[in-house]
């Protein structure tokens, strides 16, 4: 079954057009990588999923067209973005971040369970539970930015280039975890990431976009297999 | 030391007043990083309607409810309708436009009301009850205790529920908060209508004694601002023990220190702040932000 369908999906920031026929299929417990340079609209494929930016097109969710929604209400329906930069919520502290990931909840136990689970995953943060999110490291940060999106017991999640910024041991760290994720919850991802062999560590297919199209999509194997891939986004 | 306990007592009533606006101002900033200049125009605007109703015999305790209902929706719906269009972009066109805000509802309140003073009802009664050789009035007393439920009631929403909760991390990040499912447009609402409830209470707690005008709480105000620096935007208890400070001190400062007496005592809480903020920036109860590269 097909989780999340991209069908011509285009986008633009005023007059400069960002995105002009995007197409990406995310099957149930997926993930779909995005590759491409700098600018080809990658981010905006993500924003635009999450409803941050207004988009042409067709965005199909779980069999509904989700275009036009806001994004609390995209995040309600389990789709949960982990923006680029992050996004954690830098005053309030790391505990404060978690249970704010498990706003829409209602199941007190449940939540206390999932941010149990969470710290074991990400063992790091156990120990700076109760500082500030702004305190923490890059690479706390960003386990704390999937975690907080993992509260929400999320269908999809979106990831976007959850290594910027980190050493490579931390980056790997991170990757690490969010493929355990994938094993133990089955939560279906769209990845975004400059670093394309890290993204093949987690992605079964991908997809590779250029000035705003899709221009290849193929399975992780098939493209690590193609030379320009190879050259451009493997390092040689 | 009769006249000091006495002194201290009146610097703590009028401290209440400062520090319920205070209160709001910190709400709205716990909210949405603003400072809203207008919460003292918002807060008279509703001790107006209140006013207006026991003109025509409706009740004090009803009016004041009305009139706490009607700033709930009356600051739910600056926030939807005029703040929401400066939200997301330059903060400071924001806080420019609160002031402008408060220009424009004082000039509406006189405009209808006029800029004549009105005797506005009294809450609590001005008998005095003695003790420690000091009388007080049952209104001084009415306005602290009234000022210190709200606080712990305020702290209590911030620390421990839900919606404080969801407020902050509005505040902090309301694009992130969204990608979490949080209603960002309707929090923004709830948390500018409870502020305007808050000024709506000071505005009745004052009105009686300095007599309802259109510019009634601007000198609040000013004092109310100096409170949230001095005591932390990010600490309700902060703000209250700042606002109770400064209306103790000046009073202590008018009759103790011969050279400001009372043209000057409305410096004392600006020299205060200019100590405070020389040792400690994030004022004396907030938390330091620490930004990390």
């Amino acid at each position: 079954m097909t989780l999340l369908e991209l069908e011509g999906l285009t986008a633009s920031y005023g007059p400069v057009q960002v995105l002009e026929g995007v197409s990406l299929s995310v099957p149930d417990n997926g993930a779909v990588g995005i590759l491409g340079a700098n600018g080809a609209g990658k981010t905006t494929t993500l924003r635009a999923i999450s409803g941050t930016v207004r988009t042409g097109g067709r965005i199909v969710f779980d069999g509904k067209d989700i275009r036009g929604l806001r994004p609390d209400q995209v995040a309600a329906l389990g789709i949960a973005h982990v923006p680029e930069g992050r996004g954690t919520l830098g005053d309030l502290t790391v505990r404060d971040n978690l249970r704010v990931g498990a706003y829409l909840r209602r199941d007190r136990k449940g939540i206390a369970e999932d941010i149990d689970f969470c710290l074991e995953l990400f063992p790091n943060l156990a120990d700076r539970i109760t500082s500030n999110a702004s305190a923490l490291s890059g690479g706390e940060q960003q386990m704390l930015a999937v975690a907080r999106a993992i509260m929400s017991k999320p269908r999809l999640l979106l990831l976007d280039e959850a290594s910027l910024g980190l050493a490579p041991s931390t980056a790997k760290n991170v990757y690490d975890a969010i493929r355990r994720l994938r094993l133990t919850l089955g939560i279906a991802m769209v990845v975004v990431e400059q670093n394309a062999n890290l993204a093949f560590t987690l992605v079964d297919s991908a997809t590779v976009l250029e000035t705003g199209r899709s221009v290849l999509t193929g399975t992780s194997a098939e493209l690590k297999g193609m030379d320009e891939i190879r050259r451009a986004y493997l390092g040689g | 030391m009769g006249t000091f306990v006495q002194l201290v007592v009146d610097g703590l009533s009028a401290g209440s007043v400062y520090a319920a606006i205070a209160l709001a101002i910190v709400l709205v900033h716990s909210a949405t990083g603003l400072i809203n200049f207008a919460q003292g125009g918002m807060a008279v605007l509703s001790v107006y309607i209140a006013w207006w109703l026991t003109t025509r015999g409706v009740p004090l305790i009803v009016a004041l409810l009305v009139s706490i209902v009607f700033s709930i929706a009356f600051g739910a719906l600056v926030e939807r309708y005029l703040m929401r269009r400066f939200e997301r972009g330059d903060p400071d066109t924001a806080v420019v436009v609160t002031i402008g805000l408060l220009t424009l509802i004082t000039g509406v309140a006189g405009w209808l009301w006029t800029y004549n003073n009105q005797q506005f009802p009294s809450l609590f009664s001005l008998d005095t009850v003695s003790f420690l050789g000091v009388s007080v009035s049952q209104r001084s007393l009415g306005t602290t205790a009234v000022i210190i439920v709200v606080m712990v009631a305020l702290q209590g929403l911030f620390i421990g529920t839900k919606l404080g909760l969801a407020l902050r991390a509005v505040a902090n990040n309301p694009e992130s908060a969204a990608f979490s499912g949080l209603p960002v447009g309707r929090l923004l609402m709830v948390g500018w209508g409870l502020a305007a409830a808050l000024g709506a209470v000071a505005g009745a707690l004052v009105a009686p004694q300095l007599t309802l005008t259109p510019g009634m709480l601007d000198n609040a105000l000013v004092y109310a601002l100096a409170a949230v620096i001095l005591g932390g935007l990010t600490s309700p208890v902060g703000v209250v023990v700042a606002a109770w400070l400064i209306g103790v001190l000046e009073n202590l400062a008018a009759v103790y220190v011969p050279f400001i007496g009372y043209d000057l005592k409305v410096a004392v809480p600006f020299i205060l702040i200019f100590l405070v903020l020389l040792v400690r920036p994030q004022g004396l109860f907030g938390r330091k932000t620490v930004v990390r590269v």
